[in-house]
């Protein structure tokens, strides 16, 4: 818990505070600070190098292997085993992330337009509870039922399937053909923090196109999240 | 550090002269300040990156609800101490949502008495500005570029130590 402080405070501890007053005036106008580095909604001050990873995994056109990953229904689940689906919204995200938290009741409605289609969301939270604790599948379950996810919500424990999609970030969406076949990448749309003012539906796009026989345009894209959360090695 | 402590520039300082006498915005391009924070959209911002001077920027994303951000801010803080008389710039582009300046920003620079310059970048798209910060950016942060002039590198990572992020930067500073 005070490991953020005590790093801040060190190089520091001989400035004087004098010199802040100046860039910080309205600062110190404000009602006092309730946010300090001890309430960021990250939980441990663990640093994470994922630097390698982003080299690797799936490009647009790959093959995805199976996974059998446990669900916050207590089962465990395969893609081979969903009946009856023309593609997958693999969504790598979590519970902790506010980035993950802007896009939940998108992916809730996106979920229930789209799986009834045959192109179910698969949600996959990577990250290591040990570094997240906001992340266990305990806390998973609860975000489940607070929010009555009506996808699947899969725990990637021990953290072997995230690497293999090249996923870096949360959210951070791969869709794939009914034959497993990677055909976009990256963002849910172009504006994460209103829905209302979304101008690219990237992914409800790249659907619209396989659903035509088309490939998806664009069929990659980037967007601001948060960092895997990887135990150290 | 106690001798760099002299040489602190004012933070949240658009166009800071002190190293860098050429350095501000083109096109006569007016920074807005949200509560004395310099802020604008990545076309606004982009120039940062460009900048033709002697200095050495080293630009980090962050955002205050980032735990590997707010975990490596520190050793940025150093940098900024460690070199303060040289020419040697750390910005901090905070990814706070605009309304989150006054709430949760403002109070969080307060609170760690940060010395390195913060700027706010309003910009909800984007997977159209993550490329030009570099190519090799998935968008997750932290991140970090550093440059002077032509030379230019990005790190898709947190720095675990102040040596770790010094090491980095040291081959970019002019000897």
């Amino acid at each position: 818990m005070l490991i953020g402080l005590a790093l801040l405070g060190t190089g520091m501890t001989a400035c004087s505070t004098a010199s802040n007053e100046e860039g910080n005036a309205e600062a110190t106008t404000t009602s006092e600070a309730d946010v300090n580095v001890n309430q960021a909604p990250e939980a441990q001050a663990v640093a994470v190098n994922n630097e390698a990873d982003q080299l690797t995994g799936y490009q647009v056109g790959d093959k995805a292997t199976d996974f059998k990953l446990m669900g916050t229904d207590d089962k465990e689940h395969s893609l081979g085993d969903m009946a009856d689906v023309k593609g997958y919204v693999i969504t790598f995200t979590c519970n902790h992330c506010p980035y993950s938290v802007l896009y939940e009741d998108r992916l809730i409605d996106f979920h229930n337009a789209y799986a009834a289609k045959g192109y179910p969301v698969i949600a996959i939270n990577p990250n290591d509870p040990r570094v997240q604790p906001e992340d266990s599948i305990e806390l998973m379950k609860e975000r489940a039922k607070e929010k009555s996810f009506p996808f699947l919500y899969l725990f990637d424990e021990g953290q072997a399937i995230y690497p293999q999609y090249g996923a870096t970030r949360t959210p951070h969406v791969f869709l794939l053909d009914k034959d497993m076949v990677v055909r976009y990448i990256g963002a849910i749309d172009n504006n994460a923090r209103e829905a209302s003012a979304v101008t690219e539906k990237y992914l409800e796009k790249a659907i619209e196109a396989l659903e035509a026989g088309q490939q998806p345009d664009p069929n990659f894209t980037k967007a601001v999240g948060c960092t895997i959360k990887a135990k150290k090695s | 550090m106690v001798a760099a402590c002299g040489g602190t520039p004012t933070p949240n300082e658009a166009t800071s002269t002190k190293n860098t006498p050429t350095e501000v915005a083109p096109r006569a391009v007016a920074v807005k300040q949200a509560h004395g924070i310099p802020m604008g959209s990545f076309d606004e911002l982009e120039y940062l990156f460009h900048l033709d001077t002697d200095t050495t920027y080293i630009i980090n994303f962050w955002a205050t609800w980032c735990k590997p951000c707010v975990a490596e801010l520190p050793y940025f803080e150093q940098l900024t101490a460690a070199y303060a008389d040289q020419p040697v710039k750390v910005r901090l582009i905070s990814l706070d949502f605009p309304k989150q300046i006054e709430s949760r920003l403002l109070p969080f620079i307060e609170k760690n008495q940060l010395q390195s310059e913060v700027w706010v970048l309003d910009d909800p798209d984007a997977n159209s500005w993550i490329d030009k910060v570099s190519p090799q950016w998935s968008g997750a942060i932290p991140a970090t570029v550093v440059y002077r002039r032509d030379q230019r590198g990005f790190w898709e990572q947190s720095f675990e130590s102040y040596e770790e992020l010094n090491t980095i930067v040291k081959p970019f500073i002019k000897n």
